[in-house]
């Protein structure tokens, strides 16, 4: 396997847009996530940014990390933004005072896509502009401190709903962000993880490709936000997926499918007992969510026909 | 050939959007602003208006949309009022920090609670310290003229900022009046084709929208600044070329009847043509008082207002929007602009219009009396909020 990994890695260009030298933390699932979405588009993109960690470390006056033509203007905005840009595109174009069909990829954490800009990522796929959305999800607001959003897990400890005397954290469960793009009847949905780098940037070509709006909803794992050793990102994402709690999965015009099938689901305590976030859990309350990954996984294979 | 037509004030803004051919409208529709969008998404429909209209869901989103707009190197166009302003409110804020030629027709509407979609300054003045130019308009020719003077104010490669052209909800933007419309071929001659130093172009790559720490946050807001003031020199020369090619001249501070007026009355917007007839009815009657109208809001012309007013006696100043608290907001600033000279009017500031309500020629009369008398008790300093019941 290992042979197999360091081979493959050779198929992948070495040209980067995204450059090293950045400022994120050691470890950091997200900029590992950006670097391989950079790495499938190449050069020829416009690349929208919400406010977050990957905003934050990449462009601290003077300096940037971005080797494509790159904007970052406020939290909400990033899938209007890019629509924007798009719609110029079409008009100039149109004109003749333009020549550059780029690529237009917007991304934002799941503070930015799970709460703050879902109505403005509603607005753009309703209208059905031509670009991808990429979601980084580390499950919290990490820019800030690690705050709660509604992408956090049930059971997560975190600053704003921490564990407590008589408080277990999140109370609630994750929204299904995925299934809210596919409501929206768009052409590409897709989730992925930077720890099946080869599955991401397929993904990621796949939803540039498309006429129309796509979606791709990636496992970005935070070892500062969720309490781990920096050198566990990439096995806690494999976890993350082998216990099924976070499936690799396409909605390709409406039909979904599995990207990658384990041949048994690992127990999730497997996933959850590496992290801080979720140490102060009782033996209940992973119960509790075995059952509820196991029903949801079930759920997913239905409509993946399995 | 010029045209005369008869116009409403917001199809004389969408028309000036027409013939400056933008290629981008993002816009949500708000009260009293709808009649201009609806006049561009119509000229789209038809074919007249080579643009893409984006029918966004909130205001925060036409301006977002905007953003990425005029980013692209598109002339982009919005429209907005009252509430939907104070919505998108933070994308306006970055439209100038990131000096972007956005050109943006406001319908002055009052602000919530008690809802008001009638018009007032209060949304203007929410938004006085975003950096943008401020250009207020008092009729459908002037709604017309002065967008296209906006776009090639905003444009110009020495101030690249964006510019809001503030016409009076109702009051202005849904009065039909006769509006001379040039050729096309003089709007291109006035106004040709943009083309933006830096666009979002892979080509060319830039970064737009960085993080700044504290040791560069204050030089790049400084640079915003002084682009700004710098700009009102551009706002000269554009109102100086457009009197030449189209014949209507534009100043940023304009006056009616001030020679030799002891008395001035400061007014921004549409109500300013009824407060000429009051000046006219007083002038009859032997009283010497004039008009001061503020044409640009942002940046402040100081010494033009200066000129403007340094002769009178007094100075009584209307603002229609309420700074809580505080004196109006029209009126502080020009106190301030006042206070060094050693020759200076007394200032009597009055608020008024307050969501839709109308000032008469009367009532613009009443208020001058009222003004002299206070002035002449001493009573300098107050607050009064005009003709309010009991």
């Amino acid at each position: 396997m290992e042979a197999v990994n360091l081979y493959a890695s050779r198929l992948v260009t070495r040209r980067q847009s995204f450059t090293p030298g950045h400022r994120a933390c050691s470890g950091c699932g997200e900029a590992l996530a950006v670097k391989l979405v950079m790495k499938a588009l190449g050069r020829d993109v416009i690349v929208v940014m919400a406010t977050g960690c990957m905003e934050v470390i990449s462009t601290q006056l003077p300096y940037t990390a971005w080797e494509v033509p790159w904007i970052h203007t406020l939290f909400e905005n990033a899938a209007t933004v890019a629509t924007g840009i798009e719609s110029a595109r079409k008009a100039l174009l149109r004109k003749g005072t333009h020549l550059s069909k780029a690529k237009i990829v917007a991304m934002g954490g799941d503070g930015a896509t799970f709460d703050i800009g879902t109505g403005a990522l509603s607005g753009a796929f309703e209208r059905g502009h031509d670009f991808l959305y990429v979601c980084l999800d580390n499950e919290a607001y990490m820019n800030t401190g690690i705050q709660r959003s509604s992408a956090t897990p049930f059971g997560a400890s975190t600053t704003t709903q921490p564990a407590g005397k008589v408080s277990f954290g999140q109370s609630t469960w994750k929204k299904n962000m995925p299934a809210i793009a596919v409501a929206h009847d768009i052409p590409y949905v897709a989730t992925a993880c930077h720890s099946y780098p080869f599955d991401l940037m397929n993904k990621v070509k796949k939803a540039v490709a498309v006429e129309g709006p796509s979606y791709l909803h990636i496992f970005a794992v935070c070892p500062t936000g969720w309490r781990i050793p920096t050198d566990m990102t990439i096995k806690l994402g494999r976890l993350a997926v082998e216990t099924g709690v976070f499936p690799l999965y396409e909605v390709d015009n409406g039909k979904y499918s599995l990207s990658y099938e384990p041949p048994e689901l690992r127990p999730v305590m497997d996933y959850l007992k590496p992290q801080g976030r979720f140490r102060h859990l009782t033996p209940e309350l992973v119960d509790k969510i075995q059952q509820r990954v196991s029903r949801e996984y079930a759920r997913l294979m239905g409509k993946c026909g399995k | 050939m010029e045209r005369r037509v008869a116009f409403e004030s917001s199809f004389a803004i969408a028309e000036a959007a027409r013939m400056a051919d933008i290629d981008v409208c993002a816009a949500y529709p708000i009260t009293p602003q709808t009649h201009i969008v609806e006049r561009i998404a119509q000229l789209v429909a038809d074919g007249e208006l080579d643009a893409n209209y984006v029918p966004v869901e909130s205001e925060h989103s036409a301006m977002s949309s905007c953003l990425g707009s005029s980013a692209a190197g598109a002339r982009t166009f919005i429209a907005t009022a009252g509430q939907g302003l104070e919505l998108m409110h933070e994308a306006v804020y970055v439209a100038s920090g990131m000096r972007l030629p956005i050109v943006m027709a406001v319908c002055n509407r009052a602000l919530s609670v008690p809802l008001s979609i009638w018009g007032d300054h209060s949304d203007v003045m929410a938004v006085r310290d975003t950096g943008w130019i401020q250009i207020f308009v008092e009729n459908a020719q002037q709604a017309f003229d002065l967008t296209l003077c906006a776009f090639h104010i905003a444009e110009d490669p020495g101030v690249l900022l964006p510019t809001m052209v503030h016409i009076d909800g109702f009051h202005l933007s849904h009065v039909i009046e006769p509006v001379l419309l040039p050729d096309q071929e003089e709007v291109n001659k006035f106004l040709p084709r943009y083309h933006h130093p830096f666009v979002l172009d892979p080509n060319n790559p830039v970064t737009m929208g960085d993080f700044a720490t504290p040791a560069l946050y204050t030089e790049t807001k400084v640079g915003q600044d002084t682009a700004l003031r710098n700009s009102l020199k551009v706002i000269l020369r554009v109102f100086q070329k457009f009197g030449e090619e189209f014949g209507r001249d534009y100043s940023p501070v304009e006056t009616y009847k001030t020679e030799g007026a002891d008395i001035l009355l400061l007014t921004m917007g549409s109500f300013s043509e009824v407060a000429m007839e009051a000046v006219d009815g007083l002038r009859e009657a032997g009283e010497k008082v004039g008009l001061v109208r503020l044409r640009l809001w942002r940046p402040f012309p100081f010494e033009q207002f200066r000129q403007a007013v340094s002769r009178a006696r007094l100075l009584i100043v209307l603002d229609r929007a309420l700074s809580f608290g505080g004196p109006g907001p029209v009126c502080s600033e020009i106190q301030a602009a006042l206070y060094h000279l050693k020759e200076r009017p007394e200032v009597i500031g009055f608020i008024g219009g307050l969501g839709g309500r109308d000032i008469s020629v009367n009532g613009f009369q009443d208020m001058i009396h009222q003004g002299i008398d206070k002035a002449e008790q001493g009573k300098f300093g107050e607050v009064e909020v005009f003709d309010v019941r009991e």
